[in-house]
């Protein structure tokens, strides 16, 4: 399995020597990273190649690594039905930088590319209808980055004066908490309050 | 006589509509009776599981899953047992895999047996769902015997199944299968045949096997086409390669052929549960690995270590080595993804969720433009969606 994979990641990168920046196979899986401006041409090759003929669309993700100088990773999985194998092929991108949208490659790409703009904040370029698909009407902010906090800003709640649903921020009883669960036998690399006075003499 | 412009009709169809299976917002334009335009509005059942996720440790994660399809819950932790297990490397011992497939194929007849039967409540056949319910309630209580809880079972774990059957449930999931055909047999004569049945279903909501894989669509409403895919036989997981099954597919494409293809996978689900039962192998139920499953009980209450493992397993969790990967298991309702992205930590960095659903929905108003509004109903029942899934 590993050895046809190569020989497809071998095949893909030698046909599209501009667009594949790199290709690996890890875990059983081949992975492609691929340049953003181009990405509209590999997914047609990969669709269309003899022996790629990924037809299917299976999943279309976004990935929010904050460190990272283009923070955002575009996931496209891929599957062929013919050649019973998958594919994964990766974008990297910023929160300026749109995507070019494969929206005429693959229809179904329509509602991931919505998503990833709702829980991200990716522009997809050229995407016909780009609306936020799961939050709420009038939703502001993109919850999966990882600088969201995951009890949000608002929450609501019915006003019997008003008669309707308001939004009001947010106010906990309790902090979410975090619970530090790393042993100070096990090599905790966490730096606490105090531990400059144990290393000082070291 | 002169040319009088007649406006189109705008609709706006649930969230809170019987047909809407959930809470399925549809924004329609007709013309007279006829769909123009569909636009379906989602995200009313958005929880932020991805997002919760991220925040829980790998074994509280799951229960997570149950709640994403409710309709047959332990299909969508089997896709995230698979990955966890994927990035650790382990390995499952074969009773834990054949209980799995078990409880696997008990989710696939529980599935179906709500879809045909509200898509027959959506055509105007009402006991199809009175006597269908009344079988669900018997697989749910296997269900219940086996976790302990009748839907959020949190049952397939990283590693294998959370305990062995109790005593005697084999027995009675034999007895079962026993009696399942006659109930699809009674069913089918209510159904298959019945001709308000065949007026709303047969060609409507046609797809051609180009269109179905542009727009993503798998499991049965790809079957439907004509199309043989199904990842138990295609890409075997689990041991699903060892049982011997057929895989029903459609000749039109339309929704009785969905429905027709749904009775099959029950009849098939049924062998592949009595193949299960019949070479139930000895041992184990999940990974002897201490530092990713529990220890015994009864372990626990002797040896010191163990206990220091039971207390480690459920606080911090178990450390998964960095990697991603994407599996998936064939769900009733379609391929069910995970792709999952760890950093090393106890916690999954990314934990994206790929429902069946989500794809089969968007496709709405292709399928429906043109259609009868009515229409529009048959061929959302046949797309058998459940909102728990699609809206995450």
């Amino acid at each position: 399995m590993d050895e046809a994979l190569k020989e497809l990641g071998e095949h893909i990168a030698a046909s599209l020597p501009d667009e594949v920046q790199a290709w690996r196979v890890s875990l059983g899986e081949l992975v492609i990273e691929a340049r953003r401006e181009g990405i509209v041409r590999t997914m047609t090759f990969l669709r269309d190649d003899a022996s790629c003929q990924f037809r299917l669309l299976i999943d279309l993700c976004g990935v929010d690594y904050p460190e990272r100088a283009s923070r955002f990773e575009v996931v496209y999985n891929l599957l062929s039905m013919k050649h019973n194998q998958r594919v994964r092929v990766k974008v990297a991108t910023d929160e300026e930088t749109p995507v070019p949208s494969i929206v005429p490659v693959f229809a179904t790409a329509n509602w991931y590319e919505r998503e990833a703009w709702d829980l991200f904040g990716i522009l997809f370029a050229n995407h016909p209808d780009l609306r936020r698909i799961l939050t709420d009407y009038g939703f502001e902010g993109h919850p999966l980055r990882k600088d969201f906090p995951l009890t949000g800003f608002v929450e609501l709640r019915y006003d019997e004066e008003q008669k309707r649903v308001v939004y009001e921020p947010v106010t906990l009883t309790q902090e979410f908490r975090r619970f530090d669960f790393m042993s100070p036998w096990e090599g905790a690399r966490e730096i606490l309050p105090g531990d400059e006075k144990a290393t000082k003499g070291a | 006589m002169a040319e009088v412009q007649i406006a189109n009709y705008l609709m706006n169809f649930g969230p809170q509509h019987p047909a809407a299976h959930g809470v399925l917002r549809l924004v329609m334009e007709l013309d007279g009776e006829v769909v123009e335009r569909c636009d379906p509005h989602i995200g009313l059942l958005h929880r932020g599981t991805e997002k919760l996720i991220e925040y829980k440790t790998y074994l509280q994660a799951v229960p997570y899953f149950d709640r994403l399809d409710y309709v047959a819950p332990m299909n969508q932790e089997h896709a995230f047992a698979l990955a966890v297990e994927k990035l650790l490397g382990l390995e499952v011992p074969p009773r834990g895999r054949a209980i799995r497939v078990l409880f696997a194929e008990i989710g696939r007849i529980l599935n179906h047996l709500l879809n045909i039967t509200t898509q027959a409540i959506d055509v105007g056949a009402i006991t199809p769902s009175l006597w269908g319910f009344e079988e669900r309630e018997k697989l749910m209580e296997f269900y219940e015997r086996v976790s302990g809880a009748r839907l959020h079972a949190a049952y397939f774990r990283p590693g294998g199944v959370h305990q062995d059957l109790p005593k005697g449930l084999a027995e009675d999931i034999r007895a079962f299968c026993g009696q399942f055909p006659r109930f699809i047999d009674d069913m089918e004569t209510l159904l298959t045949d019945n001709r308000i049945f065949k007026q709303r279903n047969v060609d409507i909501g046609i797809i051609s096997q180009d269109d179905a894989m542009d727009w993503g669509f798998t499991g049965v409403m790809i079957r439907g086409t004509g199309l043989p895919w199904d990842l138990r036989k295609a890409q075997p997981y689990d041991g699903y390669e060892d049982y011997d099954f057929d895989i029903p597919v459609g000749r039109n494409g339309d929704c009785y052929d969905r429905y027709l293809c749904r009775v099959e996978e029950m009849r098939q689900s049924l062998r592949i549960m009595e193949q299960c039962l019949e070479r139930l192998p000895p041992g184990p139920v999940s990974a002897d690995d201490r530092k990713v499953t529990p220890p015994p009980r009864g372990e626990m209450k002797r040896s010191m270590e163990a206990l220091i493992h039971h207390f480690k397993l459920y606080t911090e969790g178990y450390h998964v080595p960095a990697g991603e990967t994407y599996s998936a298991v064939e769900a009733p309702k379609g391929e069910f993804g995970v792709y999952l992205v760890s950093d090393g930590t106890n916690k999954p960095y990314r934990c994206k969720i790929r429902a069946p659903g989500f794809a089969h929905l968007q496709c709405t108003d292709f399928m429906s433009k043109g259609h009868l509004l009515a229409d529009t109903v048959a061929i959302i029942g046949s797309y058998d969606i459940v909102f728990g899934e699609i809206d995450r």
